[in-house]
């Protein structure tokens, strides 16, 4: 089990220009466990959610690092978003469908709906003024006979 | 990749076609521009041809939400059409399916329109 972890790790600058980056680098490194086109497009949105969330809610005006880690073990996708960014003060208000504490830009408030809809599990460690992990998990069906 | 915004105003109506992918980096240009349209041409009649829409997250649903309060708040009627899967999967999700109305194609969602 453990020699098949397979592991990838991009970092960037907390730029929107880098959500679509952030999306196609998992979906490639994804794209090797043979999903199907529908569960690529689930963790494609599903990372663009998080990473989303990282640039204008973690930092903000601010300038800094998101790191997203890709973790691909038997059939299962493992996602980590972090930033260092300004961490959330009450996590389950956060994940509750149309809350946005930004409704002053347009933001929906459906992105933690989002996640938890598109991948089997959604966890969120956050910190006040110290950042914010969301780790995606999802299993892909489409391994689940697998023919190697 | 990137978003390629088309307006265009036929018969009384708006019509905003997107290619490419709706995020939040990409939201800014067609708010910008959809806005910008609908205020020179004084309508409040939009639709949202997505039919090559290639992706979209929920900053996709903010801006349809945002342009959907604007013109209802102004007695105006707001509607889709060429819905993909994945997209039509997101609207049914966030409950926008249930207040926007959606046509096959165009012509269907302009003719609609037009009547409303
Ligand atoms: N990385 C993050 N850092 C700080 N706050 C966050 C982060 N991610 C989410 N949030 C908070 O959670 C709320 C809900 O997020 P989400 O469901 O994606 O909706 P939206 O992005 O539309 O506001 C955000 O409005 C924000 O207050
Ligand atoms: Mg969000």
């Amino acid at each position: 089990m453990d020699a098949r972890r397979n592991v990838m790790r991009v970092e960037f600058s907390s730029r929107s220009e880098n959500e679509s980056f952030a999306r196609v680098a998992v979906a490639a490194f994804v794209a090797q466990l043979d999903p199907t086109v529908e569960e690529l497009t689930e963790i494609k949105t599903a990372v663009s959610e998080a990473v989303t969330n990282a640039i204008i809610h973690g930092y903000g005006e601010r300038e800094g690092m998101v790191t997203v880690t890709c973790t691909l073990e038997g059939d299962t996708v493992e996602i980590m978003v972090e930033d260092q960014g300004i961490g959330m003060e009450d996590v389950e208000l956060a994940r509750q469908p149309m809350y946005t504490s930004r409704p002053d830009l347009e933001r929906s408030g459906m992105g933690f709906t989002i996640m938890e809809n598109f991948v089997d599990r959604v966890e969120i460690d956050s910190r006040p003024r110290q950042g914010t992990r969301v780790r995606l998990i999802k299993q892909l069906k489409s391994r689940a006979t697998p023919d190697d | 990749m990137g978003l390629n915004v088309e307006a265009v105003h036929r018969s009384g109506v708006v019509v905003a076609r997107l290619r490419g992918e709706l995020d939040h980096h990409t939201s800014d240009a067609v708010r910008a521009r959809v806005d910008t349209l609908l205020e020179d041409t004084g309508s409040i009649r939009l639709l949202w041809n997505l039919s090559e829409l290639t992706f979209m997250d929920s900053s996709g649903l903010g801006v349809l939400l945002g342009r959907y309060r604007r013109i209802s708040q102004r007695g105006g009627k707001m509607a889709c059409c060429g819905l993909t899967a994945p997209v039509r999967k997101l609207l049914e999700l966030s409950g926008v399916l249930q207040i926007v109305p959606v046509y096959d194609d165009e012509s269907g969602g302009i003719a609609a329109l037009r009547e409303a």
